[in-house]
């Protein structure tokens, strides 16, 4: 191990006695520190929790029964990332429907989805899932699609937009939150100072965290030593990747093909402009315009406690399905599906996810 | 999904480049980055490069990595 990682531990000790601190951070995190055991070695009053930031995890039930809906329609082909396919909607998973005859594909790329659509007569529906990270990379692959006139591409578009859960998160009267460790990846998109505004209307301190272990400990030593000094700002303890600004070639990107809506979210509920939808110009590859499908409220396991956990109202291991009912091999909800989930961690690599 | 390793460009081709992770190698698009240039390290994200990174910062956590043998 190295020598600076000790140091920063030590030092983030020697912080935090004097703070009972508690802070958030997204289910990425929430993976992270649970594969190294991170959790553990930081003082007990320095808590992290679980927050709404696995994107496959915030998908609520409603919209994956959209994508179930699409995958029973015997012309389409769904292309989709690979955790999708195993988060149970309200009575199925777009695995079983594999299972049953749907033509489901799983992609790495959205633009292997446009790529397909190409080569066949089938209709290809895009699953577009995730905050501003793979949002970017959707719209190109639609702003393909349309400029190559393909007449058998669409869209179910779920995007998320971060902020408006962010505020939601403060809002929710079951979760008090002292810091926040925000997520690298997104921010590398919406730029550190997209939190300003945030920070100072919530007084409540955020950093900016990359995802490898030296880089998270970097961030909690930074949000200790705010909170210990009564402070709150926007700091970015991931300079190396991120910008104030952030990547102005993604979010225009986002804002040609995007604008925000109402977007349920697991957890959250309605998120007023919480989610994206597709503009005017590219209403033609929606894909619940073409197949006149909607998006309604759908049904969790009642069993599965998702919500709690991602507000980081709830440790996973506080759920009674935790190991018994729900494992990653028979999910009950998407935090025990994705990799990056809170439960999914916490079962891997135990402690408290 | 969100879990990213700093990966190295190797060659580009128009607005795709070939990157590598400790030997192995992908294909990473680049619209949504400006002037990457080979040599230059990326965080690939579905697909997508969405931001090039401190080359020190990345091999920094390229050692660090390997050191815990994470990859
Ligand atoms: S352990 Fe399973 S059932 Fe419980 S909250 Fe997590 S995903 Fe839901």
């Amino acid at each position: 191990m190295s020598g600076a990682r000790e140091r920063i531990i030590a030092e983030a000790r020697g912080l935090a006695e004097q703070v009972c601190a508690v802070a958030d951070r997204p289910a990425t995190l929430a993976h992270q520190f649970a594969r190294y055991g991170l959790g553990q070695m930081l003082p007990p009053q320095v808590e992290l929790l679980s927050g709404p930031g696995c994107p496959v995890c915030v998908t609520s039930a409603g919209e994956i029964d959209a994508a179930l809906a699409l995958a029973r329609l015997p012309e389409v082909t769904i292309a989709t990332f690979g955790d999708m396919v195993r988060v149970p909607g309200s009575d199925s998973t777009l695995a079983h429907e594999r299972a049953r005859g749907a033509d489901v594909r799983v992609m790495l790329s959205p633009m292997e989805a446009v790529e397909l659509a190409e080569k066949t007569d089938r209709q290809v529906v895009l699953l577009g899932v995730g905050f501003e990270t793979t949002a970017p990379g959707v719209a190109v692959a639609v702003a393909e699609a349309k400029r190559r006139g393909l007449s058998n591409f669409t869209v179910l578009c779920t995007h998320k937009r971060l902020m408006p859960a962010l505020e939601a998160l403060m809002a929710a009267e079951d979760v008090a939150i002292d810091g926040l460790l925000a997520p690298g990846h997104v921010s590398t998109v919406i730029g550190w100072g997209a939190y300003r505004d945030f920070v100072a209307r919530h007084h409540v301190p955020c950093v900016v965290a990359g995802f490898e272990p030296h880089e998270m400990l970097r961030a909690i030593l930074a949000l200790v030593r705010q909170l210990a000094e009564g402070r709150a700002q926007v700091e970015n303890a991931y300079p190396g990747a991120v910008t104030e600004r952030g990547n102005l070639k993604a979010l225009a990107a986002i804002d040609r093909v995007f604008e925000p809506t109402d977007a349920e979210w697991r957890g959250l509920g309605i998120i007023p402009a919480g989610g994206m939808k597709l503009r005017a110009a590219y209403a033609d590859l929606d894909a619940t315009k073409r197949f006149g499908i909607s998006i309604e409220e759908g049904r969790e396991d009642p069993r599965c406690r998702c919500g709690e956990v991602l507000r980081g109202a709830l440790r996973p291991p506080e759920c009674g399905a935790f190991g018994r009912a729900c494992t990653p091999a028979h999910p009950l909800g998407p935090c025990m599906v994705s990799s990056e989930g809170a439960c999914a961690a916490a079962y891997k690599y135990g402690g408290a996810g | 999904m969100c879990v990213a390793v700093p990966s190295k460009i190797v060659e580009i081709d128009g607005d795709t480049a070939t990157v590598e992770v400790t030997g192995t190698r992908s294909h990473a698009r680049l619209d949504l980055i400006e002037d990457a240039e080979v040599g230059d390290y990326v965080l690939v994200h579905a697909g997508f490069a969405i931001t090039t990174i401190d080359a020190e910062e990345a091999e920094e956590t390229l050692a660090l990595m390997t050191e815990v043998g994470l990859i």
